[in-house]
């Protein structure tokens, strides 16, 4: 009996009884023989809870990754991560619950994706929001799949400096379908090339899907790019920065129809990559053709307030193949995560965090462009991430700067060997960053030589 | 009855603790132009970290979980999650690291991505594995992209058509058509399998492939499997197994060896990662050789001098499902639970599951009509309510609420489709005796109380957190955001 | 037992069809298949001037956790369709073969009515 299986030699007898089976092997009778594993698994010998504990934390120490400071983003960020909000991924109730098939037992969780629905809406400035998406990436590539049902297109374009990740992503899922899939470039100065874009857009143009702030951490209005593709009858897709939201204008101020992101920087640890979780808000005419999981207000028999799934007709389970999406399980918890970080942040910590990044990525700029040879990509407005090229290629100065403890950056090699993009969160001191400028420039000085 | 979040706002609130500013200011306003920034406020609610506890405290426990008791939802594999499994994935060195590293800096991680991907081969049989797909949902398209690709490579581009089964689970035919095929459904015969005339009828030069659920949706092995394969092969499609019920199959059998091409599992089911109340899942997709070299990237590999690595390698890769690298916190546990159950455990767990599914099924067919009565079941059976709902007027839907009523989770109800009044149960092997034997006497008591008191049954719940609820409402009365007036008056 | 007016004709997919002559058809779904359904609360219409062959899907029906397309039972054009049900779709569960109708169409495959079920056949069909 390992400890996780209660039932043992009694209980197992007296249950063979109850079916009427001589002994277990009868049960395995619909198995025909010859699929029967013959040999036993060939896996490692079990081991202790001690023995997995001392096993987990070896691998952890050879992460030696851990503990450098982190300027790193490129689509994940070593923001804060409070304490309270594990604590609430923690309560039982939420984290070994199901997804909320059965309403009336499942209230905690329904009520939690409701408040994260009206925060994620309210961030964005749009109308109405889904239950969460994998990540970013999928829930930007989702969008591009949601504006082509709503407007019955099947080509979207996309913004070059859109992280080159999630173009993979939505590459990915657009594939197949007998969708097209266009770049949009950008000018010497990462802007948009909006010329293009109105040369690229035609009848069968479903959506631009644009990044603000982009890839590159650059800010640029969105409101032209909407007014273009509304004229053309089709949708702007906004992947937002949650966190710039504190500060920055949101999209659905600007004409955006459907707004992604990526949550991690709402209260989830980077954890190598994931699980992370996707955002999705959109226009409420829009609402039925948004894939995933969406919970209502509604009220029960005796007029109590309650929450329930809703509008489950778009999804997989009923709607087959004709659902608005193949999602099912999705980032439940990580939304809860994000839902906790916003009501925890609220209204002035989550300005106080963008401000913090904002000013904090603007002196470490000032500071990294004065270095000899150092020099901004593009000359237009940030937040909270930058991209400059160094004199010396960005990949080798990223790795030798891991053995002074500083994870400096992102190197963009395909852009340029010297391109390194930064990103500076409120977790960055003024000693950190002025660190990480004086081994730059040690390295830049040793490399000159 | 505590309100929402937005409730409990009062402006001037504050929950998160941040450092000062220790660099000089920057003008927003000339560095961005005043057009970018933000005017109005957000509508976030304004609280502190006690009341944002006391708040979720409240509602949390309005939530059944698999810590409280039985979570009998079939194909949902419900089983206990090891606590330790939580700590081991919050580490520092595992959980604070940034996914852009190089790879010479979180080799403890790769190791754990690299050895968790042999060990489900093994599990499986099966030759490659990619750990990327966040949910099986995302396994599903990957294993379909990769028969696409495979197809397309072969220069086959024309096959569009995938089969599978009326009892295929939703995601299925949606895996299907996000993936540019068409779904073609094959009937069930009268034991609940594939009626392999009419899948035979329906394949041709167009078939690309097959999805089969195995053990299936009414938790009965595909005893033909073999066969069913072999004619989809010769087709010259292949064979797609969704792993959801790979719970019953833990050191019994390889579906690598049934014929299968290609297999999603799900961490969150099978190797005890908690559900989350609906996410975050991992569906890795484990394939034989002749799909590796289309599988997405990047994938974790072990180079010559025994250091892992990610490789953009593999000659004509699917593509990219998500941003990074997974649901990496997921796979730290359920890498936990294979070390630590080990080849006896897991066969252990299988058994169990399939003597405690045998076991309620054995109890509950005194009460409830069998659809299919193909002998035993495996990890999980389908009984039908059409006796409660003829004779009594209760349907499957009452007796799922009134189940709440007794402290229990409900089955899974009106899945799968060609069930009539469906209840789907599946146990896992992480319930006592007692605590089956409580079920069952649930269920047969209200088996009773639908033939005696039918109004108990219909009018259920009642010991719930709320009434049953609403649903029609919910559609015609769309409200899926807290109004912004009511928050405003809050915030007065 | 649901109600199956006798001067109608019904497709196998539960679909009632009322000759208004000239070549003019209304359609609309059955009670039996009202019923089945449950309340339904949203529906996809065609537009009027879309042209279908008998058997095409013409639609959408959704209740809480049921989706049903419904079908052309003649082939035809799309001359008028109940707009009215977009806000209140309760009319096709509350009076199936009077307000809740769903579109009326015109044919040129007037003849093919005749292949329908009866009222009589229908109700066999239904189960009723």
């Amino acid at each position: 009996m390992s400890r996780y299986v209660p039932n043992g030699e009694d209980q197992h007898r007296k249950m063979l009884k109850t079916i009427g089976a001589d002994g277990f092997e009868d049960l395995l009778q619909p198995i025909p023989e010859k699929y029967r594993l013959q040999e036993p698994l060939d896996l490692p010998p079990p081991v202790s809870e001690m023995e997995l504990l001392e096993e987990y934390r070896r691998l952890a120490g050879r992460n030696t990754g851990h503990g450098a400071v982190c300027f790193a983003g490129g689509g994940a960020y070593d923001h804060l991560v409070p304490a309270v909000v594990d604590h609430v991924l923690l309560r039982s109730e939420f984290y070994t619950a199901y997804t909320p098939y059965q309403a009336e037992a499942s209230q905690g969780t329904l009520q939690s994706i409701f408040e994260y629905q009206t925060m994620v809406a309210r961030l964005t400035g749009m109308e109405v929001a889904n239950a969460s998406m994998y990540d970013g990436a999928s829930a930007a590539a989702e969008a591009a799949l949601m504006a082509m049902r709503i407007t019955r297109r099947n080509r979207v374009l996309v913004a070059g400096s859109l992280n080159p990740a999630w173009l993979e992503v939505m590459r990915t899922y657009l594939a197949r379908g007998g969708f097209e899939l266009n770049e949009v470039p950008f000018d010497e100065d990462g802007r948009l090339d909006l010329k293009a874009a109105a040369k690229m857009r035609g009848d069968d143009t479903a959506a631009m899907v644009v990044q603000y702030p982009n890839y590159f951490g650059t800010v640029e209005g969105i409101q032209p790019m909407a007014d273009l593709m509304h004229e053309g009858k089709a949708l702007l897709v906004v992947a937002a920065d949650p966190v710039s939201m504190g500060m920055l204008r949101p999209p659905g101020d600007m004409g955006a129809d459907v707004v992604v992101g990526e949550g991690q920087s709402l209260g989830l640890p980077l954890s190598y990559g994931g699980p992370y979780c996707g955002f999705m808000a959109g226009l409420r005419k829009h609402i039925r053709k948004m894939p995933g999981r969406i919970v209502g207000r509604t009220e029960d028999r005796a007029g109590g307030t309650g929450y329930v799934m809703t509008l489950q007709t778009r999804e997989q389970h009923i709607r087959r193949e004709k659902a608005t999406s193949n999602i099912c399980t999705n980032q439940a918890l990580a939304a809860l995560a994000n839902a906790a970080y916003l009501a925890l942040a609220g209204e002035t910590g989550l300005r106080r965090v963008a401000e913090l990044c904002f000013h904090k990525s603007h002196y470490l700029f000032d500071r990294m462009v004065e270095l000899p040879g150092v020099e901004p990509v593009f000359d237009l407005p940030f937040f909270g991430e930058f991209l400059v090229r160094l004199p010396v290629p960005a990949e080798e100065l990223r790795n030798a700067l891991l053995d002074q403890g500083y994870l400096a950056g992102v190197p963009l090699v395909e852009m340029d060997e010297g391109a390194l993009l930064v990103a500076v969160t409120e977790k960055r001191t003024k000693e950190e960053m002025d660190g990480l400028v004086d081994a730059v420039r040690g390295y830049i000085e040793e490399a000159v030589e | 009855m505590s309100g929402t979040i937005f409730d409990h706002s009062r402006p001037g609130r504050e929950g998160l603790s941040l450092p000062e500013l220790d660099v000089p200011r920057t003008d927003p306003a000339e560095a961005l132009g005043g057009e970018l920034l933000r005017k109005d406020g957000m509508g976030l609610p304004e609280v502190t970290e006690s009341q944002l506890m006391r708040h979720y405290v409240n509602i949390s426990i309005k939530n059944y979980n698999i810590d409280r008791g039985l979570y009998p939802l079939g194909s949902c594999t419900m089983k206990y999650n090891p606590k330790l499994h939580e700590n081991l994935a919050r580490l520092p060195g595992l959980s604070e690291l940034h996914p852009l590293l190089p790879d010479g800096q979180v080799q403890g991680t790769l190791q754990i991505m690299y050895e968790l991907s042999d060990l489900l081969c093994r599990i499986t049989g099966f030759d490659a594995c990619s750990l990327q797909p966040a949910a099986g949902a995302q396994g599903e398209l990957t294993g379909l992209l990769l028969i696409r690709s495979c197809l397309e490579s072969r220069g086959e581009d024309h096959r569009n058509q995938v089969l599978m089964p009326d009892s295929a689970h939703g995601t299925n035919p949606a895996s299907c058509s996000l993936a540019g095929f068409e779904v073609v459904s094959v009937e069930s015969d009268q034991h609940g399998m594939v009626d392999v005339d009419d899948l035979r009828s329906k394949l041709g030069d167009r078939t690309a492939g097959l999805m089969l659920t195995n053990p299936n949706t009414l938790g009965i092995f595909e005893s033909k499997v073999e066969e069913i394969n072999g004619l989809v092969h010769d087709a010259g499609g292949l064979v797609y197994m969704d792993g959801a019920n790979m719970n019953a199959l833990l050191g019994i059998a390889l579906p690598g060896a049934m014929g299968f091409d290609v297999c999603h599992l799900n961490l969150h089911k099978t190797f005890s990662t908690p559900h989350g109340g609906g996410g975050p899942g991992s569906g890795p997709v484990v394939c034989n050789s002749l799909l590796e070299p289309f599988l997405p990237q990047p994938r974790v590999v072990k180079n010559e001098d025994g250091s892992y690595g990610l490789s953009r390698g593999g000659s004509q890769p699917v593509g990219r499902l998500l941003a990074f690298h997974g649901n990496v916190g997921v796979m730290y546990k359920a890498y936990a639970y294979v070390l630590s159950l080990g080849t006896r455990g897991l066969e252990e767990v299988s058994r169990n599951a399939i003597l405690n599914a045998n076991y309620l099924k054995a109890r509950l067919t005194e009460a409830f009509d069998l659809p299919f009565d193909s002998g035993p079941c495996m990890h999980e059976f389908v009984v039908s309510g059409s006796r409660q709902k003829k004779e009594h007027g209760v349907r499957t839907l009452d007796m799922a609420k009134r189940l709440l009523d007794y402290g229990y989770h409900a089955p899974t109800v009106y899945f799968p489709l060609i069930v009539s009044e469906a209840m789907m149960v599946e146990p896992t092997e992480t319930e006592s005796l007692e605590s089956l034997d409580g079920f069952a006497d649930a269920l047969l008591s209200i088996a009773r109380e639908a033939e005696e008191k039918p109004h108990l049954v219909t009018d259920a719940p009642v010991n719930t957190p709320v009434l049953r609820l609403d649903e029609v409402r919910a559609i015609k009365e769309l409200c899926v955001t807290e109004p912004p007036s009511e928050a405003g008056k809050a915030n007065d | 037992m649901s109600e199956i007016p006798e001067d109608l004709r019904f497709a196998e997919t539960h679909e009632w069809v009322r000759d208004d002559g000239d070549g003019k058809f209304t359609m609309g779904i059955t009670d039996h298949a009202q019923s089945e359904m449950g309340e339904i609360v949203m529906i996809e219409l065609p537009s009027v001037g879309d042209q279908f062959d008998s058997g095409d899907v013409v639609g959408t029906l959704e209740a809480v956790k049921t989706a049903a397309d419904f079908y052309a039972p003649l082939g035809g054009k799309v001359t008028e369709v109940n707009e009215s049900l977009e806000d209140s779709p309760e009319k096709i569960n509350q009076d199936p073969y009077g307000e809740g109708w769903l579109v009326s169409f015109e044919s040129d495959d007037g003849e093919a009515v005749s292949g329908l079920m009866s009222a009589a056949e229908y109700r066999q069909h239904a189960g009723d």
